[in-house]
């Protein structure tokens, strides 16, 4: 298996007090990676460190190795922007930006530069439709985007996100706040997308992570516990954690 | 027996102090408007013998010879209210978007009690500044610096004066405003590519950008009746000021300077009714304005 990203050693703290540690791990490429594991495990600080997002904690102090196409993005000299292009974010809940819904699509060309109005127009219908969204808004792409329902909001900022033209797309719980015809969607999409993206999806929905994943990570208090194939994983987990979540014993 | 005597104690005490907490709130809504009342009821003098309009657009200013002309005092208060905003609405912006997205988180903590300290000056001492630090200035080096010999007490000088007064006041309400811009946005927008500033620009600030406007209302309301240091400084000359260099005579100092003084000329006291009554209805207004710009924001 090819891997996108391998993460060695990665620790990160938050003034002194550890949340990730000693974290190990690779993400093939384009294969959904499911990160899973309980509330307050880590698993979004994982995420965010992927694109260094995690650099705006204040307190914080990372150290370790995270290689992404053979190249470390802790390294202190490494482009920002640069990393975070190839990365599209979902967050847990829809943020659109403080815009039209047309602007927050072209937000991400524009500030990079392309300023050409067909090639934006062709972009946003492009993306609108890759996320089935095009129909529900094409005559209103000049209304701001708060004023489109939540599930619509989240399509919009997957589409935002693909727009830029990422190598990898980061979803942090992205279903958490939709109702299940929204999730559904979703999840649809990024089954979908995963022929040409690869995917890290942080979720604590067992359900979820059966149905999309191609590689399971599971995590306890800031700990890799557990990793390897859905089959490995769900059908014959070998640590004792992994065993009594999987039973539903805590969440 | 005793259980119920207790009972009812309890449930008048209770009334008792519900309609005393009541009542001190009625007072309090009752007051204001007790004085527009009585500023109306005072004004009205004038109001009869004189059209509004040439009140309002006339700058003959001679109380002895009956004519109310309040343009130059209107025109100084404008001119010393938008002349301060300009002066500190950019650095009380600047300031709070560093405090909030650059600086340690130790500064900012700092900051706040200074900030509050600076809130509480008295405004004497402001005026007392402006007087020995601000006047001479604009006398001696800026002044000339343009090629004009001036006296330094000045509209510039009270814009001055009061952009510092006002610039505590505006922060503290501009580093809550732009605290209040969930990060999560500035993640999604950093997360596309965009660069600090960029996310600033664009983001946060477009974000914030109704409870900015109104927090620079609410300065300007503050700045526009503010008194005793302005009128130190200002020079109080009645005409209409025709550059920042000289001379103005707001309305607030107008009341200050003259009341108490010719109350026998029962004219000139409604006329400094009118104008207290003028500048109250202003800053009404910038205060409704912004007030109605923060309610829309948090609709949205």
């Amino acid at each position: 298996m090819n891997n996108k990203i391998s993460i060695h050693n990665l620790c990160l703290s938050i003034d002194r007090q550890p949340i990730l540690k000693n974290v190990s791990l690779n993400i093939p490429t384009n294969k959904i990676t499911v990160i899973l594991g309980p509330s307050g495990c880590g698993k979004t600080t994982l995420l965010k460190s992927l694109n260094r997002l995690t650099d705006l904690i204040p307190g914080v102090q990372q150290s370790g190795e995270i290689m992404l196409d053979g190249v470390n993005i802790l390294n202190g000299n490494q482009d920002l922007v640069d990393i975070r292009q190839k990365m599209g974010l979902l967050a847990q809940r829809p943020y659109p930006l403080p815009m039209n819904i047309y602007k927050n699509i072209t937000y991400g060309l524009r500030i990079s530069g392309r300023r050409n109005r067909q090639f934006l127009d062709k972009r946003v219908e492009h993306y609108l439709k890759m996320v089935n969204l095009w129909d529900e808004v094409k005559d209103r792409l000049k209304d701001p985007a708060s004023a489109l329902s939540i599930g619509q909001q989240q399509r919009l900022c997957l589409a935002r996100g693909l727009a830029v033209d990422p190598e990898i797309i980061l979803a942090d719980e992205p279903t958490s706040s939709l109702d299940p015809i929204s999730s559904k969607l979703i999840e649809e999409k990024f089954l979908e997308l995963k022929s040409q993206y690869t995917i890290v999806l942080v979720t604590h929905i067992l359900r979820q992570a059966r149905r999309m994943a191609d590689y399971v990570v599971f995590m306890y208090l800031g700990e890799v516990i557990e990793q390897g194939t859905p089959d490995e994983l769900f059908n014959n987990p070998q640590h004792p954690v992994t065993k009594s979540y999987l039973s539903g014993q805590f969440y | 027996m005793k259980h119920i005597r207790l009972t009812r104690y309890r449930k008048w005490r209770n009334v008792f102090h519900q309609s005393w907490m009541m009542i001190a709130l009625l007072a309090m809504l009752f007051i204001p408007l007790v004085l527009v009342a009585g500023l109306i009821m005072k004004s009205m003098l004038l109001l009869e013998n004189h059209p509004l309009f040439e009140l309002l657009f006339s700058s003959d200013w001679s109380p002895l010879s009956s004519r109310f002309g309040f343009l130059p005092f209107i025109v100084s208060s404008l001119w010393i209210t938008i002349l301060s905003l300009l002066i500190s609405a950019p650095v009380c912006l600047l300031t709070a978007i560093h405090l909030t997205q650059y600086a340690k988180r130790w500064v900012l903590r700092i900051m706040h009690p200074v900030i509050d300290i600076l809130a509480g000056i008295p405004s004497v001492i402001f005026g007392v500044w402006g007087i020995l630090v601000i006047v001479p200035f604009i006398s001696h080096q800026l002044g000339p610096l343009f090629g004009k010999s001036v006296s330094g007490y000045s509209i510039l000088a009270g814009a001055f004066v009061l952009s510092i007064m006002i610039i505590p006041f505006m922060l503290n309400m501009l580093i809550d405003i732009i605290k209040a811009v969930p990060n999560e946005l500035q993640e999604a927008s950093l997360s596309l590519g965009a660069s600090k500033w960029q996310t600033i620009k664009f983001v946060v600030v477009r974000k914030a950008l109704p409870g900015i406007v109104s927090s620079f209302g609410l300065g300007m309301s503050r700045a526009f009746g503010e008194t005793i240091a302005v009128l130190m400084v200002v020079g109080n000359v009645t005409r209409i000021p025709t550059g920042v260099f000289q001379p103005g005579y707001p309305l607030p100092a107008l009341i200050a300077n003259n009341y108490g003084e010719m109350l026998s000329i029962p004219l000139y006291d409604s006329a400094l009714m009118l104008a207290a009554l003028i500048l109250f209805l202003v800053v009404l207004m910038f205060n409704v304005f912004s007030r109605f710009l923060i309610l829309k924001a948090e609709t949205h």
